[in-house]
C-alpha cells in the first residue's frame, strides 16, 4: 500500500475557492492560527484534568490510564463547563462587540470634556 | 477544576465525545484527539448560541437601518441582505470563526484517520472482501455536482481515493459529525434516520416495505436505523463514493446490521434496477448536494423504481418561502456560499411540489411534514426541545417532502 503523509494530508485544502471575511485577509490568517492554538490549549487542559482526576482516585497513573480514562457524567459535565467558560473568556471581544450594539456609550474623552464644563 | 466549580449553573453544553458509539470499524482515537473534538463541539455551540445572536442584533441595530438610509427602500431579496451583512464586523467575525472551526474539524478528523490509514483500509478490506453486498463500479463517472467542489469543506469529498481501497475520508466524516453538530445526532450520528423510521411507523402503520432504496447514502448512517426498523426488508443504499460504501458496509456489519447492500452508482440513472422494484425510496440531506437537471432525473427515476402504492421521502432543511424573513433566508444561505454547499441556495428557493408533479407524481399524493432527530435524551441534546439554538441550516430538525405513487400507475 502506498505510504500517505498524514502531516500534509490532514491540513489539505478543500476544493473550492476559500472566502475571507475580515477586512484584511492577513488578520483572518492570524485568527486561524490563534484559534488552533486555542484548541491545543483546551486539549492540554483536558489532559491535565484527566491526570488530576486519576491521581485523586488512584494516587499513581500510567499513560495507558490517561488514554483509557472514562469520565463519569459529573466529570464530563465539569470538563464541559470548563471548556464553555474557557471559550467565553477567549472570545470575550465578541461578547463585548455584541453588548456594545445596544449601548449608548461615549468615549471617555468626550465624558472628560463634559465633566470639565463649569 | 476548582475555579470553574464556584457558582456554576447546571451544565447544558454538548456531552463529552466519549458518549459517541465506537463500533468495530471505528478508528483508534487518543485522549488528545478526543479533547480536540470536544473543543470543536463547544466552539460550534458557542458560535451558534452566543455569537450568532449578535449577528441578528447587529442586523436590526445597524445593517438594515444603514441600507434603508442609503437606498431609500427595503431589501428586495436575501442576496441583498447577505451582501449588506458581509460589510458588518459581527457577521465578518462570526463567519471567519465558523469557517475556521469547520476547517479545524476537518484537520482534526483527517489526522486521526490518516495516521492509521493502512490499518483502517486493511480492516475494511477484510470485513468486506468477497461480500456481495458491496458493488463498486470503478468506471462510474462522478457527477459534476460532486466533482466541482468539496462539499462542506471536506477535502476529497465523498469520492476521492488517496490510495487503492481507501476508506479514510468516510471514517473522517463518521468521527467528526459529533463536533459539527455538537452531539445533536446521537450516539451513531443516526438521529435523523431514527426519526424517519419512526415517522413511517407512525404515519403509515400498515406499510410493510419489502425493498427500500436509499439514495445518496454516504457512509450509511441514516439508512442503518431504517434497516434496523424493518429487519425483514432488503435495503439498497446507493452513493457515488467508493470509500463511503466500503466503510459503510464494514460499519454496518460491525454494528450487526445485515440487510443493507451498498452499491456505487449515479442515482439519476439506476438502470440495473427494474421498474417498480422498490416499496420505499428515501433520501436524507441529499437533494441539496445535486443540481436542477439531476434533481429532475432523480425524481423521474424514483418514480420509475417505485411500486404502485409505494412512497418516496426526501428529508431536507425547510424551503425558503415568502413567510420566512429575508434575514433568516440569508443566514440559511451561509453554508451555500461559505461552506461549499453551492446548490443549497438554489434548491431551497424552488417549488419542490412542482418538480415532483413534473416527474409524474399526483399533486394530491404529495406529503409535507417535519421531523427532529431522535436521540437518547439522557445523554444527548434534543433538537425538538431546543429553542435556544437556531443554528440556521444545521439544526437537527428537518422538513419531509414526499409522495405516494398512485396505485394502478404505469411506470414512466
Amino acid at each position: 500500500m502506498m505510504e500517505l503523509d498524514p502531516f500534509a494530508l490532514s491540513g489539505a485544502k478543500a476544493k473550492g475557492k476559500r472566502p475571507y471575511f475580515l477586512e484584511n485577509p492577513d488578520t483572518e490568517r492570524l485568527m486561524n492560527i490563534v484559534m488552533t492554538l486555542a484548541q491545543e490549549v483546551s486539549v492540554m487542559r483536558e489532559r491535565l484534568d484527566t491526570v488530576e482526576r486519576l491521581l485523586d482516585r488512584k494516587g499513581t497513573i500510567s499513560r495507558d490510564d490517561i488514554e483509557n480514562f472514562e469520565p463519569t457524567k459529573d466529570d464530563a459535565d465539569a470538563r464541559g463547563a470548563w471548556t464553555q467558560e474557557y471559550i467565553a473568556r477567549l472570545l470575550r471581544i465578541m461578547q463585548q462587540e455584541r453588548e456594545a450594539l445596544g449601548a449608548k456609550d461615549q468615549y471617555s474623552e468626550e465624558v472628560a470634556d463634559e465633566l470639565a464644563k463649569e | 477544576m476548582s475555579d470553574a466549580d464556584c457558582g456554576r449553573k447546571t451544565y447544558d453544553g454538548p456531552p463529552d465525545y466519549r458518549v459517541v458509539g465506537r463500533h468495530g470499524m471505528y478508528p483508534d482515537i487518543s485522549h488528545d484527539e478526543i479533547a480536540r473534538f470536544n473543543f470543536l463541539a463547544q466552539m460550534n455551540r458557542h458560535l451558534s448560541t452566543k455569537v450568532m445572536p449578535g449577528v441578528s442584533e447587529a442586523f436590526d441595530a445597524r445593517v438594515e437601518p444603514a441600507f434603508k438610509k442609503s437606498e431609500g427602500r427595503d431589501f428586495r431579496d436575501r442576496h441583498e441582505v447577505r451582501k449588506a451583512l458581509l460589510r458588518d464586523p459581527l457577521f465578518q467575525w462570526w463567519s471567519a470563526l465558523r469557517r475556521a472551526t469547520m476547517e479545524q474539524r476537518q484537520q482534526a478528523g483527517r489526522w486521526v484517520t490518516l495516521r492509521q490509514a493502512a490499518t483502517l483500509n486493511e480492516k475494511a478490506a477484510q470485513m468486506t472482501e468477497g461480500d456481495n453486498r458491496l458493488s463498486l463500479d470503478p468506471d462510474l463517472k462522478i457527477p459534476r455536482y460532486v466533482s466541482a467542489i468539496d462539499h462542506h469543506c471536506m477535502p476529497g469529498s465523498y469520492h476521492t481515493e488517496l490510495t487503492p481501497g481507501d476508506v479514510t475520508g468516510a471514517a473522517n466524516y463518521d468521527i467528526g459529525l459529533f463536533a459539527t453538530t455538537g452531539g445533536m445526532l446521537g450516539q451513531f450520528n443516526d438521529g435523523g434516520g431514527v426519526a424517519v423510521a419512526e415517522w413511517v411507523k407512525k404515519n403509515l402503520p400498515d406499510f410493510k416495505p419489502k425493498r427500500i432504496l436509499d439514495i445518496g447514502c454516504g457512509l450509511g448512517h441514516n439508512v442503518l436505523p431504517i434497516a434496523q426498523a424493518f429487519p425483514d426488508a432488503e435495503v439498497v443504499a446507493v452513493d457515488v463514493g467508493a470509500p463511503m460504501l466500503r466503510y459503510g458496509l464494514a460499519r454496518a456489519k460491525a454494528m450487526g446490521v445485515d440487510n443493507v447492500r451498498f452499491v456505487q452508482g449515479d442515482v439519476s440513472k439506476l438502470a440495473e434496477f427494474e421498474n417498480e422494484s422498490f416499496d420505499w425510496v428515501q433520501s436524507t440531506m441529499f437533494l441539496h448536494e445535486t443540481s436542477y437537471s439531476s434533481m429532475q432525473q432523480i425524481f423521474a427515476e424514483t418514480r420509475r423504481l417505485l411500486k404502485p402504492g409505494g412512497v418516496v421521502l426526501h428529508v431536507e432543511q425547510p424551503q425558503y418561502s415568502d413567510d420566512m424573513p429575508l434575514f433568516e433566508q440569508a443566514m440559511r444561505d451561509w453554508d451555500a456560499f461559505y461552506n461549499n454547499e453551492p446548490f443549497w441556495t438554489k434548491m431551497h428557493e424552488v417549488d419542490l411540489d412542482a418538480y415532483m408533479a413534473k416527474a409524474g407524481f399526483a399533486k394530491d399524493g404529495i406529503i409535507h411534514d417535519g421531523v427532529a432527530a431522535i436521540v437518547d435524551p439522557a445523554v444527548f441534546p434534543e433538537a425538538a426541545n431546543d429553542d435556544e439554538q437556531e443554528d440556521y441550516g444545521r439544526k437537527a430538525a428537518w422538513h419531509v417532502i414526499g409522495a405516494f405513487k398512485e396505485t394502478g400507475a404505469a411506470a414512466s
